[in-house]
């Protein structure tokens, strides 16, 4: 196995990267990532990956949330220790709703906060683009396209001339 | 009627051509002076990189100077007893409560600016957002100090929380007090959240220009090795979204259980049904006033002219003016409700509040929160910064007594004249609160010299440039040709 990861090309500009983008992803290249220091709105549809599917898991924090809010709050006011308590109900969904509510928020917000750090896969300290020089603007003005070496489309030679072709420079490739 | 309409219609053309309207008004730009992506990088990034000015020194001492009085409050409470307060027959909810609900007031406007205006698309957010939300973690920081010192054995303090302990009890759920510990507490935790996913993108860049060794591994680590693939932005802004989706209902919620520890208590003057909205308005509208007090000083000092400018200031300071409003009306609506429901006691307390032994405080309240921020309905005035920063005092200072008035007066005078009482803070709630401005003001300077103050990525994502579609010379032509048109009575695209 050679030990090349991928080959990186940058793009001049937001505008650049999204039409170059459309062309690659067209050509049908699956293992392959755009690098841009702001999201560049419409480009993951460019480059033709779904919708995200941290929704899901945020969905899931909130019913545990709101399960949790119900369990402990029947479990301690009703169940293990009544309390009287201005003569009201032991325990009903209402009077400690706001209990129920916060956490379902709570639960949610760290299903989206940990559910987009487990699909991102991070933290992942060590990538192969770090390799690459050029690869410190990318979170300054730099636009880029990295193709991986194991996808099947790929070829040094032809992917080099189609990166060329659709308005790439500074062409390397990236080591593992 | 059709005829009328008919004529209307044929006579348009010819008003257009008399008064020459604007067919488009050119939306003001958000970074001024045609910046680039890596001028904003280096311009933010530099106030992290360069030596600490000099300022920031002399600020940051004074700070901690100011802070140690909390210290010195705190242990003498812990030491002494809460008695050291100055809470006495009837009035057993005195500072503490006031600045609790204060600060945690002032942090409204961070989540605001970073969720209810995201979900609104109000793209001039961007700008400040990051340290609007830097300022509510401090302020819900400095505000959570007073409910836990208030408890008196601050070391149990864990069992308002229910976690088992030897006493084999539970909090009670009945309590909208219990219901605070978890509207703070979950506030607290999803503003952090929120805060730091969004300064992820940026840490990455700040690691990224790292020069020195502890920089990379600092700013690396916080980083969590991010590289701004479109892979990863796809799930981070869906994430981003759905926080500002959760925060959006968090931040109302807080507030109205905020006003639950005195709507659903039964002394005139608290129990009513308009304090949860009208302590969410006033919360966002103190919450903007130290917005500007914070970002206008800074603003200046590390020449952010271009990026936060004139707009993002007239827009806040319409906020002010929109919410300080709302807040007016809430003052007038609670007399009217007052003298309506016929109750002797209701209609006392709100007498008694203007012109009772706390009438003093309630007209500082009056002057500084319905009287000053009506200056914004003028442009002469929202251009004034100076200007500006002394009504953000006046605001901040209102929203102050507008918690002390409600407090005292009602406690002060209930229904008993013989229980009747006066209060007044102790040194140590003087110390206490003077010093919470200390801890506030350093954890705000640390956080402006070690952290990006202003969001890198999302300021750039704002930008003309950023969208796809754009091109330069398509893009000068769109926004100049109509109007140009227009004024000389032409009208349309060529």
């Amino acid at each position: 196995m050679s030990d090349v990861y991928g080959i990186m090309a940058e793009f001049k500009s937001a505008q650049h990267i999204y039409e170059a983008t459309g062309k690659l992803r067209d050509v049908g290249f699956k293992k392959w990532d755009t690098y841009t220091p702001f999201p560049v709105h419409g480009l993951d549809k460019q480059m033709g990956i779904g919708r995200s599917h941290v929704p899901w898991i945020t969905l899931l924090g909130g019913i545990t949330g709101f399960t949790t809010g119900v369990l402990i709050t029947w479990y301690m006011n009703q169940h293990d220790y009544p309390l009287v308590v201005g003569g009201k109900p032991y325990w009903s969904m209402i009077y400690p709703f706001p209990v129920f509510y916060e956490l379902t928020i709570l639960f949610s917000a760290f299903g989206a906060f940990f559910g987009q750090f487990l699909l991102n896969m991070l933290p992942q300290h060590y990538h192969p683009a770090f390799n690459s020089e050029q690869f410190e603007r990318a979170t300054d003005n730099a636009f880029f396209v990295l193709i991986e070496a194991r996808d099947p489309l790929y070829d040094e030679q032809r992917t080099r001339a189609l990166l060329e072709q659709v308005g790439a420079f500074n062409i390397t490739l990236v080591n593992k | 009627m059709a005829h009328a309409a008919d004529d209307s219609l044929r006579d348009r053309p010819a008003v257009l051509a008399k008064v020459k309207p604007l067919t488009t008004l050119p939306r003001r730009p958000l970074v001024l002076n045609n910046r680039d992506f890596h001028w904003i990088t280096d311009k933010i990034c530099r106030i992290v990189e360069d030596p600490a000015p000099k300022w920031w020194w002399v600020c940051m001492l004074v700070s901690l100077f100011i802070a140690s009085f909390l210290g010195v409050g705190l242990l003498w409470l812990v030491s002494t007893g809460v008695g050291v307060w100055g809470l006495r027959a009837p009035v057993f909810w005195g500072w503490d409560i006031v600045n609790f609900v204060w600060w945690i007031g002032i942090g409204h406007a961070g989540t605001l600016i970073s969720a209810i205006l995201c979900l609104l698309r109000q793209k001039w957010r961007t700008a400040i957002n990051r340290s609007a939300e830097a300022m509510t973690i401090f302020a819900v920081m400095c505000a959570g100090i007073f409910p836990l010192f208030h408890v008196g054995r601050v070391w149990l303090a864990w069992w308002l929380f229910p976690i088992p302990n030897s006493e084999a009890i539970w909090p009670n759920f009945h309590s909208p007090l219990e219901w605070d510990v978890f509207a703070v507490s979950t506030y607290f935790t999803v503003s952090v959240l929120f805060w730091y996913m969004g300064m992820i993108p940026d840490l990455g860049t700040l690691r990224d220009r790292a020069v020195k060794t502890w920089r990379k591994y600092f700013y690396g680590v916080l980083a969590m090795g991010w590289r701004s693939s479109t892979r990863h932005w796809r799930n981070y802004e869906m994430a981003y979204l759905l926080l500002a989706g959760l925060s959006t209902p968090l931040v109302l919620s807080v507030h109205t259980v905020v006003s639950f520890d005195f709507a659903a208590s039964l002394l005139p003057g608290w129990h009513t049904t308009i304090f949860p909205p009208y302590f969410v308005a006033g919360a966002i509208f103190s919450g903007f006033g130290m917005v500007l007090t914070l970002v206008l000083p800074l603003r200046t000092m590390f020449k952010l002219q271009d990026l936060i400018t004139q707009h993002h200031i007239d827009c806040m300071c319409k906020i002010i003016l929109a919410t300080g409003s709302m807040v007016g009306y809430a003052y007038s609506m609670e007399f009217f409700i007052a003298w309506y429901s016929g109750n002797p006691n209701e209609g006392f307390t709100f007498i008694n509040r203007a012109f009772g032994q706390y009438g003093w405080a309630y007209w500082i309240m009056i002057s500084c929160n319905v009287i000053s921020p009506q200056l914004f309905w003028f442009r002469k005035v929202r251009e004034n910064i100076a200007l500006v920063f002394i009504i953000t005092l006046f605001v901040n200072c209102g929203m102050w007594f507008e918690r002390f008035v409600i407090i005292s007066t009602s406690l002060a005078n209930d229904f008993l004249p013989s229980s009747w009482g006066y209060y007044s803070p102790s040194i140590v709630d003087i110390f206490t609160f003077f010093g919470t401005m200390g801890f506030f003001s350093a954890l705000f300077l640390m956080f402006a010299r070690f952290l990006p103050m202003l969001p890198i990525a999302e300021v750039k994502h704002v930008m003309p440039q950023a969208d796809p579609h754009w091109h330069p010379e398509g893009h000068e032509e769109e926004a100049h040709a109509p109007l140009v048109a227009s004024v000389a009575g032409k009208g349309g695209r060529s």
